[in-house]
């Protein structure tokens, strides 16, 4: 099944592209217990890897986490981290756990994650601990590589009508596909 | 859980912005809650009266729900975040027979819990407002369908409900539902085969969501989170009333949790309230209308204790707390060996009601549901486990696909052991009580759940399915429609208002909650809410 940026446009309309600057800089809390100013990672600002390298990294983490029947990821990805890379805290999140993520691949494989094999992508992001975590922005590295890429590459993939149509449901949970998929039977 | 992430709709703008929240001059009307029973009475009255509202929690950014909406998908938020509640801000006890997830049944800002709602809008049957007279148990209400009967109606076009008339065991209605009723579904046709051959009826259900553009809304787009969170407004939320409300000139000031209503032996004088730059303000009216819900409000009445009132405000009759209710939830699932086409859209087309009015003193009242929303989410399953790619597509294509399931709403009496209190040894962030929760539900509820667990099991054996859960009397939980806590009743010392939802001790303070309900029958509140509140709203015209 090919996937497009056409898809990546349906994603983004599912689980929401912000938009620039609408969701920057918001990080106070609007409900107590709300943890606001936790930080997302070891790295500062400064040591954030640059867009290429995110949206590198993004692409090669996915040929592992999608299905192999899924064509097209380069173009998809691309599109989805159009929306997503967007100035928010969110994508400050996004842009240091892959900074995490690439430091460990140079580290313990010593390549950056985008060169490395696909077997060795796989094996990177379960010696990161990123297979059995559960997701936490807030939490050690394993929980947000599973919070920041996995995750946030799943989301992307499994809220879009494309993903959806994998597992047999055309109008996913998040994407707004209209009220007549519900009232069809199997094909 | 964590709450963190901005663009998980845990922040919004307006905790940065200077906003004035000081009183406002000259206030007719002070309403206590932005939720959808504040909200209405506010709409109501702002053409021509000076209104104030005071709302604990926040205004929300409408720009954020698409991120409130990945919140609920993402296995690291809890419910209560979605919206943010929870913390010093919302904590509670639980005191009682049974645990009452409280910060899962409610949301604290403008629109209230139809934030986060389900949406669905029935009217109570006639013999709900007549308990002990026409089932030997329960209360009777003071006021009966017919008088609430046209209000039914002005709230069912001020909500916006999709619904049509061909339930047979529906109350009467006078005119169509404002908007076409959702067609049925997949499953519901297989459903229908099922009920046929068992001799029971399936019919429509009403919801306050738009089928087609209502009242400048959109209609419904099908993104399947209705409960906690719809990105396009096409369910209704109290919102729409709030934000009406101020266009007719009202005041809606959140942030504002209101700690006490000064008083003296007949009137309510002021609304203490608090707000975040940790100042007090002192909000003064001619009329008060108390619409913060079932547990708040008794709170609320518990907090305002005086030498004219020791026990609590408006509560010469001692039930100020008492009965507290909520309805219980019945349900069986499985699946089958065919596609039935669940999780495209998250709320249900199909019902019945034929069991409902065969009530009695041994067996409540109850609903069944046929749902469209059985079974895992696939986009919720793959956030989850220690596989990806071509493992995890296998796993999603086994776990999704085959589910169907029935549910059902039971009543529970009100009963005195029952009740919302304050805890003395705990105080929220302001230093006050806070509410301490004793939910008990008696046999009578019990039995009914296990009456329509019967039921659901004998359609879905119908149909063929292999039964895999049971939510039966030792599972069942609430369905998260708190009521019943301040009474409504003819007798002074038997509640705490009067048939027009006025409190007996206080001739300026209207209570407008499902907390005036005597008894909560089986059906979804919002609507009886919604109803009240506009009856509200005539009688504090007529009186002021």
């Amino acid at each position: 099944m090919e996937l497009t940026r056409r898809d990546a446009v349906a994603a983004l309309a599912a689980v929401g592209a912000t938009g620039g600057v609408a969701l920057a800089a918001r990080r106070t809390s609007d409900g107590p217990g709300a943890g606001g100013d936790a930080a997302d990672g070891g790295e500062g600002g400064d040591s954030l890897p640059d867009e290429a390298v995110v949206r590198a990294s993004m692409t090669a983490v996915a040929t592992v986490l999608y299905p192999s029947e899924i064509d097209g990821v380069e173009a998809f990805v691309g599109g989805f981290l159009d929306g997503r890379l967007d100035g928010s805290t969110h994508a400050e999140g996004v842009r240091a756990a892959v900074g995490e993520l690439d430091a460990a691949a140079r580290s313990w494989h010593g390549a950056p994650v985008a060169d490395l094999t696909e077997r060795d992508r796989d094996r990177l992001l379960r010696e990161v601990g990123a297979d059995t975590a559960a997701e936490d922005p807030d939490g050690t590295l394993a929980e947000r590589v599973r919070y920041y890429v996995v995750n946030e590459l799943l989301l992307g993939l499994y809220a879009s009508p494309t993903g959806g149509e994998l597992v047999g449901l055309e109008n996913p949970q998040g994407h707004p596909g209209g009220t007549e998929s519900y009232r069809r039977g199997p094909r | 859980m964590s709450a963190g992430d901005a663009r998980g709709g845990g922040t919004d703008r307006e905790a940065v912005r200077d906003i004035d929240r000081s009183p406002v001059a000259n206030a007719d009307v002070c309403v206590v809650g932005a939720g959808p029973a504040g909200a209405l009475v506010a709409d109501r009255l702002a053409a021509d009266r000076e209104i104030v509202v005071l709302d604990a929690g926040p205004r929300f950014d409408p720009a954020d729900r698409l991120a409130r909406q990945e919140r609920a998908i993402r296995p690291s938020y809890d419910r209560p975040d979605v919206w943010g509640g929870g913390g010093e801000r919302d904590a509670y006890s639980n005191a009682g027979e049974r645990f009452y997830p409280l910060n899962h049944a409610r949301v604290k800002g403008v629109g209230g819990s139809t934030l986060h709602w389900q949406g669905m809008v029935m009217r109570l049957h006639e013999d709900d407002f007549a308990s002990e007279t026409a089932r030997g148990v329960g209360a009777d209400w003071p006021i009966d369908y017919a008088d609430l009967r046209p209000y039914y109606a002005e709230a069912e076009r001020e909500l916006g409900v999709a619904g049509a008339s061909d339930n047979p065991y529906a109350p009467p209605r006078e005119e169509p539902h404002p908007m076409p009723a959702f067609e049925p579904s997949y499953s519901d046709s297989l459903f229908a085969e099922a009920c046929e051959e068992l001799g029971i009826d399936m019919h429509s259900v009403p919801n306050a969501r738009n089928s087609e553009p209502y009242d400048d809304r959109s209609a419904c787009v099908g993104y399947g989170t209705c409960q906690p969170v719809c990105p396009a407004g096409a369910k209704y939320d109290a919102t729409v009333h709030a934000e009406r409300a101020e266009e007719r000139g009202a005041t809606v000031i959140d942030r504002a949790p209101v700690q006490r209503l000064e008083h003296d032996a007949d009137r309510v004088t002021a609304a203490v309230y608090a707000t975040p730059d940790g100042e007090e303000h002192r909000q003064a009216a001619d009329a008060f209308v108390v619409a913060c819900g079932g547990v708040e409000t008794p709170r609320l009445l518990l907090l305002s204790e005086s030498d004219d009132y020791p026990d609590g405000l408006a509560n010469s009759s001692g039930t100020v707390g008492k009965f507290f209710m909520d309805h219980l939830f019945a349900g069986v699932g499985g699946t089958l060996d065919e596609p039935t086409r669940q999780n495209h859209v998250g709320f249900y087309t199909s019902a019945c009601d034929q069991f409902y009015d065969e009530a009695d003193a041994q067996t409540a009242p109850f609903k069944l549901e046929f749902f469209n929303y059985a079974g895992p989410s696939p986009v919720e399953m793959a956030l989850t486990g220690d596989d990806w790619g071509d493992a995890l597509l296998e796993r999603l294509r086994d776990g999704y696909g085959t589910h169907v399931a029935m549910g059902g709403l039971v009543e529970q009496l009100p009963r005195s052991d029952s009740y919302v209190t304050l805890d003395s040894d705990r105080t929220d962030g302001h230093g006050n009580p806070v509410p301490e929760i004793h939910w008990r539900v008696g046999d009578r509820a019990l039995r009914t759940v296990e009456r329509a667990n019967e039921i659901q099991r004998s359609v879905l054996e119908e149909l063929g399915a292999e039964i895999e859960w049971v939510a039966g009397p030792d599972a069942t939980g609430p369905a998260y429609h708190h009521m019943g806590t301040t009474r409504m009743s003819d007798d002074p010392e038997a509640g705490v208002v009067d048939a027009d939802c006025r409190t007996h001790d206080l001739d300026n303070c209207w209570i407008a909650s499902s907390s005036v309900f005597p008894t909560g029958g089986a059906m979804n509140p919002t609507l009886t809410i919604a109803a009240l509140a506009l009856r509200v709203a005539d009688d504090v015209e007529r009186r002021f």
